[in-house]
């Protein structure tokens, strides 16, 4: 660390001493004034929606004064959008659907992975690359032969159509970490396990899954965070709003009532995206393990 | 408690390589055997073969007088220690010893009591609660081995246990080990590189290097009769000196002739076994303990010779020169008070009834 | 596994001959265990991606009533259409310089937040994250309402500093963007979380050796940390364009397209002609013309991620 060597003062013999520490000064207040201004700029958009949920119709509509700020707040807004059956079914529709998907997600995820990590197999290592190339798959790429797909089995404007197709967005990075985090867990620990006598089913109840918890808890994070966000699908394959999750129903429903319901939209915009911000605020490292995992591990 | 057998063991991995040539090794009940050698030696292939950590290619190996080739690992009751210790982190230590027992279903009284009883045995009963994370190593190393004990196998492994110790837990954990043998006397196999490991622990030790045993003996015997070149310069720190030699005879008795014109006599005992050898190129094999600095002694059938150190270490209770004779390193222990300086001649003393020569083309000791 | 070459070499070969059948068993019910373990994924990867996939494919050589198979044809008539044309510049337009932006963006900040002292880097990096965490649809629908015609918020800031109002979404330029300053806004954050995670990884020595050797921390930068990152950056940058490149949600939300069809991007294209006007083979076409761009990002990404295994190791 430079900061040892510039920190020791040696006036006189070196001069260059005291330029070394105003360099880094200099380099520390360039840091925070960038920090500062990436930050204002991060944070005004969910601030500005923020702002607008606590608007009365009134003040939104009228065009006088600073808009970023609020004159009497009020949570009408929120009482009202909350009082809205249809987007009480929204969440309702999204909390079941990520549900679902998470757990099946998984479930199997933890099973591939465990098998493609410890029980080396015939074609086990093409599997994994093709783990990884699913992954690469856009959703956008293939949610019109979904959609003929999910049309044939009868389920459009089902959210049952929807727990069907998001884990193809979710089971390939979810196996993938979860490789990742298995391959980490030294040979000998499932060594030991087998000499105290514990069948494949065991090992991966007793040692793995406890061993790799973080892992796990990393990736159920991202299966709820991409089915809670996900928007292609349920727009291509959900047209009435009673099945409809809440992104979609968000963006198509509320907007389409009212031109000045703004104030209400933002609410339930930012009652909507409040799952995943509260589970990031509270397991933040987790979900940032999650994020970079599939770029340090893999 | 039981022997274990092996006949004529062979680990073969895809491409033919064999890291396991066809052993043969039959271990005692109660006994301590280690088997030692340099990194990729098969050492700790066979190991895990015992074990049934790893499939054998060819041959038996017998646990107590049953064949175990078909057995799963967990069948075979055996205990093992690893190099990393392989503790479960998300158990506690007495969690951790318990694992084994809780699996095969064992009454949880019996269970407590065993896990005690090792806890006791070594020395670790306060941490019973604790997580492997705040152990230190040698702690850590002692909930491995407790592992074992709880068991109560027929036999114990051990795959190089005490490699991750610093150099005193290492000597420490060392003479645990050797406690706990005495204490459960459960026959044991364990494997080390490290050949000080091997002597201080072993009843019997089996070197072995590139897929077979060199040789199978006492540490005294390894020490004191190698059979190999291998052997000879495995067993023993610092290693023992090789110098190229010729045997001469001359008017019945032998004389081996060094470079730089140094001429050694062999001792009489030893003119009938090195006879038939007379005139051929040997190796002259002598350890570094038994070149010393010129003090007159009578038993040892001193010979005395003449060389320049290059090299001196001064180690506190002894001195050690290291010099050059045409190629071959050679070094000598020497006496602390015995004043040597690089550069300056000294004369050193061969204590030729330690001797060992070797026969060049086939490395076996003559 | 290993028991037919063993069989070879044994002398004893009635006795192992019995015994590399039970081991062969062993092997295959292991296999077996872990070729069930591994069906449901399968079941997901074939049934709901390369099933799809070909399926796909089949699609876009339908005609319109998808009663005929029409060859060709879906694609020839897109290569004819200037929409398509100008769909195809605006996705590369859109991808390329959002990825840049966000590639750039994210290597600042990271290389700011690895500066500041470490117990602050946390807090920091949890308000940066944020623009990442909200779902994408919902915080574009703020961008919306910031970009609204009327009620600006932008433009009001702009105002005080007598920048003349800015037509956002009116005017296709101005949309283009302002669709890539929202997903430079959401993505940014992603490229710091992962150079910030590569920067954490360069062994701090190497740094010093640097300093010693009379390196300036420019040449730090240029000589130790860039070629230490080279793969995680080329990593990120590919997987980026990939997701970019196929982006829908910010397009649907903000312009929809408009004005004119000037903003679509391929995915929101073969959204308005697949699923809006009904013409699923068409729509499949569409879709399917990411697919050659993605796979050469796809194979590109496999190699560095190789490529980093390999070093790890």
């Amino acid at each position: 660390m430079s900061a040892t060597t510039a920190g020791r003062d040696t006036p006189g013999i070196y001069h260059k001493a005291g330029s070394l520490r105003a360099e880094r000064r200099w380099a520390l207040w360039t840091a925070y004034a960038s920090l500062i201004f990436a930050a204002v700029i991060f944070l005004a958009p969910p601030f500005y929606m923020l702002i607008t949920s606590l608007k009365t119709s009134g003040e939104i509509a009228g065009m006088a004064g600073n808009p970023w700020l609020v004159r009497d707040p009020t949570l009408e807004n929120y009482w009202a959008i909350l009082g809205n059956p249809l987007f009480r079914q929204f969440m309702l529709n999204s909390i079941i659907v990520t549900a679902c998907v998470v757990a099946l997600t998984m479930v199997i995820s933890i099973l591939a992975a465990f098998a493609l990590a410890r029980m080396r197999f015939w074609g086990s290592q093409v599997l994994a690359t093709g783990v990884f190339l699913t992954y690469l798959v856009p959703d956008t790429l293939l949610f019109i032969p979904l959609y003929q797909i999910v049309g044939g089995l009868g389920l459009l404007n089902s959210i049952w159509g929807l727990v069907l197709v998001y884990p193809t967005l979710t089971v390939p990075f979810c196996t993938w970490i979860m490789i990742g985090y298995f391959a980490s867990i030294p040979k000998e620990l499932d060594e030991a396990a087998l000499i105290d006598g514990a069948s494949w089913p065991q090992m991966l109840l007793k040692i793995f899954i406890p061993v790799a918890l973080p892992g796990i808890i990393a990736a159920t994070i991202f299966a709820f965070t991409v089915s809670w966000a996900a928007f292609v699908y349920p727009t291509a394959f959900v047209t009435t709003p009673d099945n409809m999750p809440l992104t979609i129903g968000v963006v198509s429903q509320l907007v389409r009532a009212d031109t000045f319901a703004w104030g209400q939209i933002m609410a339930g915009a930012l009652m909507a995206a409040l799952p995943p911000v509260v589970i990031y605020a509270f397991l933040m490292d987790y979900y940032i393990a999650g994020l970079t995992a599939g770029a340090t591990k893999g | 408690m039981a022997q274990v057998s092996l006949r004529r063991i062979v680990k073969a991995y895809e491409g033919d390589v064999q890291a396991v040539k066809g052993i043969d090794l039959e271990i005692a009940d109660h006994e301590f055997v280690v088997l030692v050698g340099p990194s990729g030696c098969g050492k700790s292939t066979t190991l895990r073969m015992i074990a049934g950590l790893e499939e054998i290619t060819d041959g038996e190996i017998a646990i107590g007088g049953t064949i175990v080739n078909d057995i799963p690992p967990r069948d075979r009751d055996i205990a093992m220690v690893f190099q990393n210790y392989a503790l479960y982190p998300h158990m506690s230590v007495y969690e951790n010893m318990a694992f084994g027992l809780t699996l095969r279903k064992f009454p949880k009284a019996e269970i407590d009591k065993r896990v005690k009883e090792a806890a006791r045995i070594l020395d670790i009963t306060p941490l019973l609660e604790r997580k492997p994370k705040a152990l230190s190593g040698g702690q850590r190393q002692r909930v491995a081995m407790g592992r074992a004990i709880v068991r109560d196998p027929k036999v114990f492994l051990f795959d190089e246990p005490l490699s991750n110790l610093d150099a005193k837990l290492r000597v420490q954990m060392r003479t645990e080990i050797k406690k706990v043998h005495q204490t459960v006397n459960t026959t044991t196999v364990y494997v080390t590189h490290d050949q000080v490991e091997a002597m201080t622990l072993a009843d019997r030790v089996v070197v072995m290097n590139h897929g077979v045993i060199e040789q199978v003996g006492p540490p005294q015997e390894l020490y004191h009769n190698p059979a190999t070149r291998f052997v000879a310069g495995f067993i023993g720190s610092p290693a023992m000196n090789f110098i190229p030699a010729r045997l001469e005879e001359a008017s019945g008795a032998l004389r081996l002739q060094l470079p730089q014109g140094i001429v050694l006599d062999v001792p009489e005992a030893r003119t009938a076994r090195y006879r038939q050898h007379a005139g051929k190129p040997v190796l002259f094999g002598i350890r570094p303990e038994h070149l010393t600095d010129d003090k007159p002694t009578d038993k040892t059938n001193p010979a005395p010779l003449s060389l320049t150190p290059e090299v001196i270490e001064p180690m506190g209770m002894e001195t050690l020169a290291h010099f050059k004779l045409d190629g071959a390193e050679i070094s000598a222990r020497l006496d602390p008070a015995t004043p040597a300086s690089v550069g300056a001649p000294l004369r050193l003393i061969a204590h030729m009834d330690q001797m060992h020569l070797i026969d060049p083309t086939t490395d076996r000791v003559l | 596994m290993a028991a037919d070459g063993s069989l070879a070499m044994s002398g004893t070969a009635g006795v192992s001959a019995g015994r590399a059948n039970s081991l062969q068993r062993f092997a295959r019910r292991r296999s077996t265990i872990a070729f069930v373990m591994t069906l449901p994924l399968l079941v997901v990867i074939v049934g709901l991606v390369a099933y799809p996939a070909a399926f796909g494919i089949y699609l876009s050589m339908l005609n319109r009533r998808m009663t005929a198979f029409a060859g060709t044809l879906n694609f020839e008539l897109l290569f004819e259409s200037e929409t398509f044309w100008m769909v195809a510049f605006q996705s590369c337009f859109f991808a390329i310089t959002a990825v840049l932006l966000k590639a750039s963006i994210g290597f600042w900040l990271a290389h700011m937040l690895h500066h500041i002292p470490n117990n602050r880097q946390r807090k920091w990096r949890g308000m940066l994250l944020v623009p990442w965490v909200i779902p994408p649809a919902l915080s574009t629908l703020g961008w919306w309402w910031m970009f609204d015609p009327s009620y600006s918020s932008i433009n009001w800031l702009l105002s005080i500093i007598s920048v003349p109002e800015v037509p956002w979404l009116g005017h296709h330029w101005w949309a283009r963007i302002a669709i890539i300053m929202v997903n430079v806004w959401i993505g940014a954050p992603f490229f710091m979380i992962m150079y910030l995670a590569a920067l954490k990884s360069v062994p701090e020595q190497l740094y010093e050796a640097a300093a010693i050797d009379g390196a300036t921390s420019w040449q730090r930068l240029r000589y130790v940390t860039l070629p230490m990152m080279a793969n995680i950056i080329s990593i990120t940058v590919l997987f980026s364009l990939i997701v970019t490149f196929a982006n829908y949600d910010i397009v649907r939300v903000l312009t929809n397209g408009g004005p004119r069809d000037l903003t679509h991007v391929f995915a929101s294209y073969a959204f308005q002609v697949g699923i809006l006007s009904g013409n699923i083979p068409r729509g499949a076409a569409v879709s399917l013309f990411m697919f050659p761009i993605l796979a050469i990002c796809a194979f590109f990404v496999l190699r560095s991620v190789t490529r980093r295994n390999k070093e790890q190791m």
